[in-house]
C-alpha cells in the first residue's frame, strides 16, 4: 500500500524523486528528500488562548517529528482540548503560530487540514447513521469519491470483526466499538498526522488495552505521526515522546527516557509528579492508572 | 515544581530553522471533482437524516394542510378576496394562502436545518465537517443546498395534495415554482444558519419560534393581501413591506402563476447574499462570532 500517497517521500518513490539540494539552517547542504524528513508533522510555536481572562495556554511551543508517537500528557483542565482545538481550527489562532508539514494552518488551511485526521475526546458519529455511511460521509467530506472511499475501509477494517457490521446503525455499538470506527475515520483520508484527544476516556480496562493496540498498528502499518492526548501514564510506551502540558504550559518535550532522566526520576509517572507538583512521586506511584 | 522546560537535543536537531525547513510536495489541488464529491455527501447524509426523521416529514406536511383544509375553509367567507396580481380572477381563499403555505414550509424547514445545526454542535457531530480540509464556505453552502433539497421536495408532496383541494394552477406553474422556491429556500435556510450562530443551546431555540417564525410567517402577505392589512393597520402594511418573508412569498406566488416579480426578486437575493454571508462570517474561526464567544 501506497501510505505517502500524499506525495512525501515513500519507499516506492524514494528513487524516483528528485534530490534538489538545499540549504540547512546551518548552511549545510542537504538533499531535498532529507529537509522533507526535518519539517515536523506538528508545530506549535508560541501559541497562546485565553477564555475571558483565564489564560488556557501560555505560550505553548513543541513539535512532534515525523513518524514518531508523542503523549500529551496532563492532568485534566491543562489546556489539551483547547489545544486539540486549535489546532484543528475550529478556534483561531491570535497568539503563536501552528504549521501541520510545513503548512500554516492560518495561511493554508486547506493544505493542513487536508493532513491531518482528528479522534475528539466527545463522540462525533452520527448514530442514526450505519457505521458505512458515516465513514464514507468522512471521506466525501475530503473529496474522496465513493469508490475509494469503500476500498480504504477494506484496507483498514481488513480481518476486523467490525467489518462485518458496516451495514448497522452506529447507536448499536459499544463505546469501544464507536471508539474504534471513529479513529478507522481518521485515518480513512491517509492523514499524515493523527490527533487523539483523550481517546480512551469511559471505557473499560479491556476496551482502552484494544484502543491503544489498534491506533499503534495502525500508526506502524501507515507510517503515520501521532499526536495522543491522555492523563493516563499507563497509555505512554518508552519509545514514545512526550509533551507534558500544566496549567496551559509546556513543562517539557522529548523522549521520555529523556524527561525522566531530566528529572532524576525512576519512572514517567514520577517525572511528571515532580514537573507538576499533583502529588508526591510516592503517591503517584501508587496510583494505578490516573493521574 | 521544576519549570524547566526539557528539550532534548536530539529534538533540537530534528527541528530545523523555519527558513531551512522544505514544505512537502504540494498535492494537487482539490478537483471540482472533490467538491461535488463532498456536495453529494453533504446532501446525502441530510437526505438520510431526513429519511430516518419520518415524523419531520409528516409533521412538515400536516401543519401546512391543517391551515389550508381547516383555517382556509373557516375562512374563506370572511376573508373574501378581490382580484390581485398574479391572479386573472376572483380565487378561493385556499388559492390565494397556498404559496404563503409553501412558505410556511420553507420557512420551518429553514429553521428546522438550523435546529439540526445546533443539535450536531451540541452532540459534537457538526466538528466531523468544520474539520474538513474544504473551506468553510462551501462547507456551509452545501449543507444549505441540502436542506433546501428537502424542503423543495416537502413543498412538491404539499402541492400533489393541494392539487385535490382545487388548487390547481397551470402545470407549467409547477417547474416556474422551482427556481423561486429554490432562492426562497435560500434565504430563509441562510437565516436559520445564521440564527444557529447565534443560538448556543438546543434549548434557547424555542425562543427563535416566538420572536422569529410566527412574526415573519403573521406579518407578512402569506395570509391575506397587503392591500388588506394597509387598510387596516398602515404600520403592520409597512412592516410587512420591510418582512423578506413577503417577498419570498410574493416570488413563490407569482411563479406559480408564471409570472415575474422583480421587486420580490431582488429583496430574495439580496437577503439571501446577506443573511449567508452573516453566517459564514459567523462561522468563520477567526472571525465569526462563534469564535468570539469561545474565546471571549
Amino acid at each position: 500500500m501506497d501510505v505517502f500517497s500524499d506525495g512525501w517521500v515513500g519507499e516506492t518513490d524514494k528513487e524516483k524523486t528528485p534530490t534538489k539540494p538545499t540549504m540547512s539552517g546551518d548552511g549545510r547542504r542537504i538533499d531535498l528528500s532529507e529537509a522533507r524528513a526535518l519539517v515536523p508533522a506538528l508545530a506549535v510555536d508560541g501559541v497562546s488562548h485565553s477564555y475571558g481572562s483565564r489564560k488556557a495556554l501560555d505560550d505553548v511551543s513543541f513539535t512532534v517529528p515525523q513518524g514518531s508517537f508523542t503523549a500529551l500528557l496532563g492532568p485534566n483542565g491543562a489546556g489539551k482540548s483547547t489545544l486539540f482545538s486549535l489546532v484543528t481550527r475550529l478556534f483561531n489562532t491570535r497568539h503563536g503560530e501552528i504549521r501541520i508539514l510545513g503548512y500554516p494552518l492560518q495561511g493554508r488551511p486547506t493544505e493542513a487540514l487536508r493532513r491531518l485526521g482528528v479522534v475528539f475526546q466527545a463522540r462525533t458519529l452520527d448514530l442514526d447513521l450505519s457505521i458505512r455511511q458515516n465513514l464514507t460521509y468522512h471521506a466525501a467530506l475530503h473529496g474522496m469519491k465513493r469508490g475509494d472511499a469503500d476500498k480504504r475501509i477494506g484496507e483498514i477494517l481488513a480481518g476486523s470483526e467490525l467489518a462485518e457490521r458496516l451495514g448497522e446503525k452506529a447507536r448499536n455499538l459499544s463505546g469501544g466499538q464507536l471508539r474504534r470506527i471513529e479513529i478507522v475515520r481518521a485515518f480513512m483520508h491517509r492523514p499524515r498526522l493523527i490527533l487523539l484527544d483523550e481517546p480512551t476516556t469511559g471505557l473499560d480496562i479491556r476496551s482502552r488495552a484494544e484502543i491503544v493496540a489498534e491506533v499503534r498498528r495502525l500508526v506502524r502499518d501507515e507510517a503515520v505521526s501521532v499526536l495522543w492526548a491522555t492523563h493516563l501514564i499507563d497509555e505512554i510506551d518508552a519509545s514514545d515522546r512526550v509533551v507534558v502540558l500544566h496549567h496551559g504550559k509546556v513543562l517539557a518535550e522529548g523522549a521520555v527516557s529523556d524527561v525522566t532522566e531530566a528529572e532524576n526520576a525512576q519512572s514517567i509517572r514520577e517525572a511528571f509528579s515532580r514537573l507538576t507538583g499533583l502529588a508526591r512521586p510516592s503517591e503517584a506511584a501508587e496510583t494505578e492508572t490516573v493521574l | 515544581m521544576s519549570e524547566a522546560k526539557i528539550t532534548p537535543m536530539a529534538t533540537r536537531e530534528a527541528a530545523p530553522a523555519p527558513e531551512a525547513a522544505a514544505t512537502p510536495r504540494d498535492l494537487p489541488p482539490f478537483s471540482l471533482s472533490a467538491y461535488l464529491t463532498c456536495f453529494s455527501g453533504i446532501v446525502g447524509r441530510e437526505g438520510l437524516r431526513f429519511l430516518h426523521q419520518r415524523e419531520r416529514f409528516v409533521s412538515a406536511l400536516v401543519r401546512p394542510l391543517l391551515w389550508l383544509f381547516i383555517f382556509a375553509a373557516g375562512f374563506r367567507q370572511v376573508l373574501g378576496v378581490s382580484i390581485v396580481t398574479p391572479y386573472k380572477t376572483y380565487i378561493l381563499y385556499e388559492v390565494y394562502i397556498t404559496p404563503g403555505l409553501i412558505g410556511m414550509i420553507l420557512l420551518f424547514n429553514g429553521m428546522q436545518s438550523s435546529l439540526s445545526m445546533v443539535y450536531d454542535r451540541e452532540t459534537g457531530t457538526m466538528k466531523t465537517l468544520l474539520v474538513s480540509p474544504l473551506p468553510r464556505w462551501f462547507l456551509l453552502v452545501s449543507k444549505l443546498a441540502a436542506g433546501v433539497a428537502v424542503g423543495v421536495l416537502q413543498v412538491y408532496v404539499f402541492l400533489a395534495i393541494a392539487w385535490f383541494w382545487e388548487v390547481r394552477p397551470d402545470w407549467p406553474g409547477y417547474l416556474y415554482v422551482l427556481p423561486a422556491m429554490i432562492l426562497a429556500g435560500l434565504m430563509l435556510g441562510s437565516l436559520g444558519m445564521l440564527l444557529s450562530s447565534l443560538v448556543q443551546q438546543l434549548e434557547n431555540f424555542a425562543g427563535i419560534m416566538n420572536f422569529v417564525i410566527f412574526p415573519m410567517y403573521f406579518a407578512s402577505s402569506a395570509l391575506y393581501p397587503l392591500w388588506r392589512v394597509q387598510e387596516s393597520s398602515p404600520l403592520l402594511y409597512t412592516i410587512c413591506l420591510f418582512n423578506p418573508f413577503t417577498h419570498a412569498v410574493e416570488l413563490v406566488r407569482f411563479a406559480l402563476y408564471q409570472q415575474f416579480n422583480l421587486q420580490a426578486f431582488l429583496v430574495v437575493v439580496g437577503c439571501t447574499v446577506a443573511f449567508l454571508g452573516a453566517a459564514i462570517l459567523a462561522y468563520d474561526p477567526a472571525r465569526g462570532v462563534i469564535a468570539r464567544k469561545k474565546q471571549s
